[in-house]
């Protein structure tokens, strides 16, 4: 198995290096069949501890850095959420929930690191009508390939987290890379290197997954019972994972999803649809053909226009 | 009273043969325009339906051009299906001989026209396929609609936005099939094209097979001088 980069902290390389993710190592391409990559990538993930973020938004800061987006200057509503809503131009968004824990009393402020979960079976891959508008990398990384998008906006429906967004000056689709451009070169993503208190980590899924393992222990020990991995199996798992300090219930931590998965109305769309439509379409011009065959053309005799001629007569 | 059937501008030219007017110019235009657009409409469509027809896109200049296209064409056809509608409810109204016009369809397709009871200006194969276009029409629109993004995205949660375009592909592909059945019709009864690109229909094409009309034309005496023969 190739090597991805185990860590985040690493500092950035002074001589040049060449890209480690190519077309050979896609698994999946949009709309396209495509070969088996010749090769496997470690996979890769960002482990997301809520219980260690103070909300800060440095993720933020360094994404917007990284990626050279410019978000709107919004307005203050009263919520700490800024920008209001994942954009184009905001590929992750902390979201705030302050939730009243009924069995101790307490006010909890939750913050979730919002963003793309990188779905080992992506629903925006999956909806995508445009060949090679997304792709899947073997080391798990999802990614939007801009030249390519059409802009239908499909994968918003596709998508079980609510994440692409479209962007109304380039009419493409958005989200986080996971700092595929970073990864490639043996970095970690920017949100991971600049996260303060190390809520976010980056490195192999195996060793995410240890780490994930020995922070649910140490929440355990002070009182977190419910303490959890969320690498939800609905999709497949994710490579974008969450240490929650209440497993039990992900929905308070802004709605995530329990357990999300492509929803049957998007399989039955791009699965079901398809074949049922290429049969009637296919079953009506056959239809057309053999009747044509079978049957001779309908044809006026020259008894209808004699008939027709002597009803004329008869009214005139 | 007039019969639901006779249409402004439906009249008889005397003569060898009898001509029978069956369009104006209007209706053609609007028809045809209106099936331009359903065309371009499917040839779009079909284009994001499947990743195997994905280069139909071409044809509209692009990916971007033909997701950005597709629905401003579809609402030329919706206002030109409009004034189609408007023009045809009327003679389209189901009536009793429709159940046993119905009742003969296998006679008709077998070839034997002879044993089919005498209809109006819309046998019940046409209202069929006039109703089923205005309710497709409506449901694609609607859902239409509500997955285009670019200015409607607000209009729906993203979960009935998934429901919307399943509805528009399923719509599609009904009003594909009947659009095949339409046109496939047409070139089977031969003489039918005439009446849309022409505007009239020979007196024994109305015989054989709008024979209620031709004869409800002439009892009315709806008669107009002679023009040159169609062909
Ligand atoms: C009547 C107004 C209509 C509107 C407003 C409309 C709108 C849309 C929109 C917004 C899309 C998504 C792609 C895009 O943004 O371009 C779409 C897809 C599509 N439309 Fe329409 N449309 C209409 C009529 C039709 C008609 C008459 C047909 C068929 C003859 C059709 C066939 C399709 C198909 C096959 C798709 C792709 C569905 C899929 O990906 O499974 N549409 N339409
Ligand atoms: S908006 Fe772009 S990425 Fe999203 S489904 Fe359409 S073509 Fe694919
Ligand atoms: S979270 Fe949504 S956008 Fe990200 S990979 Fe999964 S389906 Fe695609
Ligand atoms: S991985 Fe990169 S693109 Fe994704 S949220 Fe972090 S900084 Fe932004």
């Amino acid at each position: 198995m190739e090597p991805s980069p185990h860590t985040a902290q690493s500092n950035p390389p002074v001589s040049n290096v060449v890209s480690n993710l190519s077309e050979r190592d896609l698994v999946r391409r949009s709309a396209s069949t495509i070969p088996p990559p010749a090769r496997q990538l470690e996979p890769v993930a960002k482990l997301i501890d809520v219980s260690k973020c103070i909300g800060c938004k440095a993720c933020q800061s360094a994404c917007i850095e990284w990626n050279d987006t410019s978000p709107a200057i919004e307005t203050n509503v009263g919520v700490y959420e800024n920008p209001h809503d994942l954009t184009p131009e905001m590929f992750t968004l902390m979201r705030f929930t302050e939730w009243d824990n009924p069995q101790t009393g307490n006010l909890e402020w939750l913050i979730r690191k919002d963003g793309c979960m990188h779905c080992e079976d992506p629903g925006c891959l999956k909806a995508c009508p445009a060949p090679g508008a997304i792709v899947q990398y073997s080391n798990g990384i999802v990614d939007f390939v801009h030249e390519n998008c059409i802009g239908c906006g499909y994968c918003v429906k596709g998508c079980p987290f609510d994440i692409p967004r479209i962007s109304k000056v380039d009419h493409k689709a958005y989200k986080c890379t996971l700092c595929s451009d970073r990864v490639a070169v043996g970095q970690g993503p920017a949100c991971a290197k600049a996260c303060p208190t190390h809520a976010i980590s980056f490195g192999t899924k195996e060793d995410m997954n240890k780490l994930a393992d020995s922070r649910i222990k140490d929440l355990k020990s002070r009182g977190y019972d419910n303490a959890g991995l969320y690498d939800p199996q609905g999709v497949g798992g994710t490579h974008v994972m969450y240490v929650l300090h209440h497993n039990d219930q992900p929905e308070i931590y802004a709605n995530l999803p329990r357990d999300p998965r492509i929803s049957p109305v998007v399989n039955a769309w791009k699965g079901m649809a398809k074949y049922v439509g290429f049969a009637a379409m296919g079953l009506a011009a056959a239809a057309g053909i053999l009747h044509s065959a079978f049957v001779g053309p309908n044809r006026v005799t020259r008894e209808d226009e004699e008939k027709a001629e002597n009803l004329v007569k008869d009214n005139a | 009273m007039e019969p639901d059937d006779i249409e402004t501008g439906d009249a008889i030219r005397p003569g060898k043969p009898v001509v029978v007017d069956r369009y104006k110019k209007g209706a053609r235009i609007n028809h045809w325009i209106t099936a331009a657009c359903l065309i371009l409409l499917a040839l779009s469509g079909l284009a994001l339906f499947h990743p195997s027809l994905f280069f139909l896109t071409g044809l509209f200049g692009g990916g971007q051009n033909t997701r950005a296209l597709h629905p401003w064409i579809g609402v030329v056809l919706f206002f030109s299906f409009a004034g189609l509608f408007f023009r045809f409810w009327r003679a389209n109204l189901p009536k009793r001989v429709d159940a046993e016009w119905l009742a003969h369809a296998n006679d008709l397709l077998a070839g034997h026209e002879e044993k089919m009871p005498e209809v109006g200006k819309y046998n019940a194969g046409q209202k069929f396929i006039f109703w089923s276009m205005t309710t497709l029409i409506v449901i694609l629109i609607g859902t239409g609609i509500l997955i285009w993004d670019q200015y409607f995205y607000a209009w729906a949660t993203i979960p009935q936005k998934r429901v919307a375009v399943l509805a528009h592909s399923l719509a599609a592909v009904v009003i594909i099939c009947v659009w095949i059945v339409h046109v496939y019709a047409a070139i089977w009864v031969r003489g039918t094209i005439n009446a849309m690109t022409r505007g009239s229909v020979t007196g024994g094409w109305a015989w054989r097979h709008h024979r209620l009309w031709l004869k409800e034309l002439a009892e009315r005496h709806k008669f107009k001088k002679p023009t040159a023969p169609a062909e």
